[in-house]
């Protein structure tokens, strides 16, 4: 009768949690800023399925522990002790195998979605104009359509080439074919991306949240680094690679636009004389090194130590005025 | 071990004298005692965890607003990276190496650490190198703004000019701490392995021996290669060699290499003494001996071993070639199935148990559950093109803090009052205890979890100004940081007013199975009058026989008058 009971519990405790890890594997897509890379989405479904999993883990874990605690606790008189029992072999093989396997196939399902995302290191992608698509993935039956979306971009014979340029504390994009500057990032949608990355002087890292990926640029190093957009709009790229004093600040936009309006901004930039792009690093710097009314100096309550002065706002053809105005993800 | 007497040992030898354990001033010389030692570690480290968590706390009141306006950007920058020094070489590693330094002589029936001198010397360097750290707030251009990783180039760029700067100062200090941890892993490893007491064979040794064990290993394998990369970050520095400068042809990413073989490891280092920490506090207040103890004690090795191949992790973005990835994120998993083999049989010692919440029971049962939580983000973040996403975001920043204020910070804690009444031989006091374990937990959960989403939505860490998008969650996490500042009060107020004027209780006052329950509370100088002879496993409850066969043991048959009142009052009807 116990045992029953024992087992009742149990099972209605699993069903529980069942449904608990399929919901927080629902809800972790919501925790993202906007999908907007096909390599993105690939992202998120391997996020959730690891959410799933570990708020089943997690739940299986702390439902017993905690069961325990109010349960199995010693009434105030009660000096003895518990009976001694000091494990079971069965129970230690099982908890051994079933972590093992499971993070076997984590690791396995990973590598899964890399393979499809198709991010190559820097070795592979050197002199490399056609990324390769893995062979066998094409036999699958569950192709997933991001995967799809890569490879229909990336054989469309045009990769986008764009060379990225990061520096204390700014970025700036350059369009070799129609050698067009800019620190905007300008993208069409639907098209695979290869940038080649490089530093002038310190470890910056190329993050676009919504684009899921972050790579490191190396000084003396070129990287290339490829993604496909997928979904118009406004987004921000962030320095994730601590560089220094103002590298909270080295952030800029990053437009994905339509194959039509793309090519209109590339011709229309490619008219403008270069001009000095608002930088937020150099404004700082400075309002500090000028001290008077309205200068960082006042405002601030410590004031700083001595920084690496940031290089002087980039002179590109297509120069914003102004702040990055990407909106809220 | 077998060359050890089991006589009473002849007070009048040629060690320097450590002074009658009731003299308070011995914590302030070259003590050779390992208690007093383990005793000036642990208070040393806890003030640099105040200094630690002072700068976290202003750090936390400049990110309650998107702008960068309580301070100026470079002191925010020399604030975090003094945060993560601070808290790593001067807190975390000393004061788990004080509990160490305390414990492990006592629960292997040593009458000392193998080389008390040097131990000695070990625990001087680390206030002279936190002094030297700290000197560096006085220097032209202020402390080291390159973060606790120092990567180079940034490390290297030297915006004063000067030759004493902050990071020299910075990278000396660091020297000095790593060749202290040094001296006290050769200390730990000769001592566990050849001053077991008589009978104490490997699988009768404590589960936190084990711990420490596995721990001290990962120093001696690791820190030789972080000492050697601060050593050419040094020069680069300051004679202008070229390990790692882009400029002069260096190579940035070699130095991430030695920095992270050993500092993830490093993360072991600190989290498997916390685990003995658990494995030792709960059977005392379940009453139930240790689930699986051999296992739980053998997985504390592997851990070691699986260890030593994981720190590309760190380094998924830092154009690594595809097939180290793969090779790192594999082996990073792998640590999982080790760390879960504990928790399980932490779970399996507690069910069933008869479970009394004491606070070093409460602080270990929310130390593991944080370490689960933990546990599993860290297996989010082992998986490549997951971390690819996260990599330098508040989501990593949530993850460690989890492992180092969750679950490190709370066995630390858990430990500090489960053995308080043996250092002292008086009681803290159960309501202070309590509350401070309420206030931990909560403010844990306020600063902690909201670093989660914050990184998932793509907040870079180290960011002094961030996107309004952002504000919400940063508030909750301020919030929970000023209420942590606020936790360290009545623990403080406890230990000092528990330790003049606390209820004086008995060698053993939680009726517990181990040879530091055996001897006088605060144990006299060689710790053992007679060296205890071993017959049966450490965590006999419940089996009522004895732990050794010269000693007894009153402190077990003769209950309940031996309870403390405070702990009568506190167990629940």
């Amino acid at each position: 009768m116990m045992k029953l009971r024992a087992i009742l519990t149990m099972s209605v405790y699993a069903i529980l949690v069942t449904f608990a890890s399929f919901w927080m594997a629902k809800q972790s897509y919501s925790w993202f800023p906007p999908e907007a890379s096909a390599e993105g989405k690939l992202l998120d479904d391997l996020f959730s399925l690891f959410t799933g999993l570990g708020t089943f883990i997690y739940l299986g874990v702390i439902g017993p522990f905690l069961y325990s605690l109010i349960f199995h606790r010693a009434s105030k008189y009660d000096l003895s002790d518990a009976p001694p029992i000091e494990g079971n072999t069965w129970l230690e093989i099982i908890w051994t195998a079933i972590p093992l396997a499971l993070v076997l196939t984590l690791a396995f399902v990973s590598y899964r979605t890399y393979e499809k995302m198709s991010i190559r290191g820097p070795m592979e992608l050197v002199h490399l104009h056609l990324p390769q698509v893995v062979e066998s993935a094409y036999a699958e039956p569950f192709d997933s359509t991001p995967q799809q979306e890569i490879q229909n971009a990336a054989q469309s014979a045009s990769v986008e080439q764009i060379d990225v340029t990061a520096r204390q504390w700014a970025w700036v994009f350059h369009y070799p074919e129609q050698d067009v500057t800019s620190t905007e990032l300008h993208l069409p949608v639907d098209r695979r991306i290869r940038f080649t990355l490089r530093s002038e002087d310190v470890l910056h890292g190329f993050y676009i949240p919504a684009f899921r990926l972050d790579q490191y640029l190396v000084p003396n190093q070129e990287i290339d680094f490829e993604l496909t957009p997928v979904k118009t709009g406004t987004y921000r790229l962030r320095d994730s690679m601590y560089s220094g004093t103002y590298f909270a600040a080295n952030q800029t936009d990053v437009v994905v636009q339509t194959p039509d309006e793309y090519q209109r901004w590339l011709a229309d930039a490619a008219t403008q004389t270069p001009s000095p792009a608002f930088n937020q690093a150099a404004y700082e710097y400075g309002q500090t090194s000028e001290p008077g009314a309205g200068s960082t100096k006042d405002k601030v309550a410590v004031r700083g130590w001595a920084t690496i002065p940031p290089a002087p706002p980039p002179v590109v053809n297509y120069a914003p005025k102004h702040e990055p105005v990407s909106p809220p993800a | 071990m077998t060359n050890i007497s089991l006589e009473p040992i002849d007070i009048v030898r040629g060690q320097p004298y450590p002074g009658a354990p009731d003299n308070w001033k011995r914590f302030f010389t070259f003590s050779t005692d390992h208690k007093v030692i383990g005793i000036q570690y642990i208070v040393t480290s806890f003030f640099f965890f105040l200094v630690g968590g002072l700068f976290a706390m202003i750090m936390r009141g400049e990110l309650i607003t998107p702008e960068a306006d309580l301070i100026d950007r470079t002191v925010y920058n020399a604030l975090f990276t003094m945060h993560g020094s601070v808290m790593l070489f001067f807190w975390t590693f000393p004061v788990l190496v004080g509990l160490g330094n305390y414990l492990v002589p006592l629960m292997i029936g040593a009458r000392d650490m193998a080389f008390p001198r040097l131990n000695a010397v070990s625990f001087w360097m680390i206030p002279v190198a936190g002094v030297l750290m700290m000197t560096s707030f006085l220097v032209p251009g202020g402390p080291s703004q390159s973060g606790w990783w120092a990567y180079p180039p940034v490390s290297l760029q030297n915006p004063t000019g000067n030759l004493i700067n902050g990071q020299v100062l910075w990278i000396l200090a660091v020297a000095i701490s790593g060749v202290s941890s040094i001296m006290g892993a050769v200390n730990f490893v000769t001592t566990i392995f050849r001053m077991r007491t008589p009978g104490m064979t490997w699988f009768k040794t404590p589960a936190f021996v084990w711990a420490v064990l596995g721990a001290q290993l990962i120093q001696l394998y690791g820190l030789p290669a972080l000492t050697g990369g601060a050593i050419m970050l040094l020069l680069d520095l300051t004679i202008g060699t070229s390990f790692f400068a882009p400029e002069r042809g260096g190579n940035p990413i070699l130095y991430q290499h030695f920095f992270w073989f050993y500092s993830h490891p490093a993360v072991y280092v600190m989290v498997l003494p916390a685990f003995g920490i658990f494995s030792e506090v709960l059977p005392v207040h379940a009453r139930k001996p240790l689930f699986g103890y051999r296992v739980i004690a053998a997985s504390s090795i592997l851990i070691t071993i699986i260890s030593g191949t994981v720190w590309v992790h760190h380094m998924y973005a830092s154009a690594t070639p595809p097939w180290m990835r793969m090779f790192f994120m594999v082996t990073t998993m792998l640590v999982a199935v080790p760390s879960g083999i504990k928790v399980f049989g932490w779970v399996a010692t507690v069910w069933g148990g008869k479970i009394r919440f004491t606070t070093p029971m409460l602080f270990a049962l929310g130390g593991i559950s944080n370490w689960l939580f933990a546990g599993i983000t860290g297996i989010f973040l082992g998986s490549v093109p997951i971390d690819l996403h996260v990599h330098n975001t508040y989501f990593v920043v949530g993850h460690f803090h989890y492992v180092l204020y969750g679950a490190i910070v709370m066995g630390i804690y858990a430990a500090i009052y489960h053995w308080f009444p043996k250092m002292t031989g008086r009681m803290y006091y159960e309501g202070l205890g309590k509350l401070h374990f309420v206030l931990t937990y909560v403010g844990t959960a306020l600063i902690f979890l909201p670093m989660h989403p914050l990184g998932l939505m793509g907040m870079p860490r180290r960011v002094a100004s961030y996107d309004p998008e952002f504000a919400y969650w940063n508030v909750v996490a301020s919030i929970g940081g000023f209420l942590l500042g606020l936790s360290t009060l009545p623990f403080i107020l406890n230990m000092v007013s528990a330790w003049i004027r606390g209820e004086k209780v008995g060698n053993n006052p939680w009726r517990a199975y181990g040879l530091e329950w055996l001897t006088s509370s605060p144990p006299s100088v060689e710790n053992y009058e007679q060296l205890p002879l071993v017959i049966s496993g450490p965590y006999g409850y419940g089996k009522n026989q004895p732990l050794v066969s010269n000693i007894p043991n009153p402190g077990l048959t003769e209950f309940p008058e031996s309870l403390p009142k405070s702990l009568m009052q506190e167990t629940t009807s």
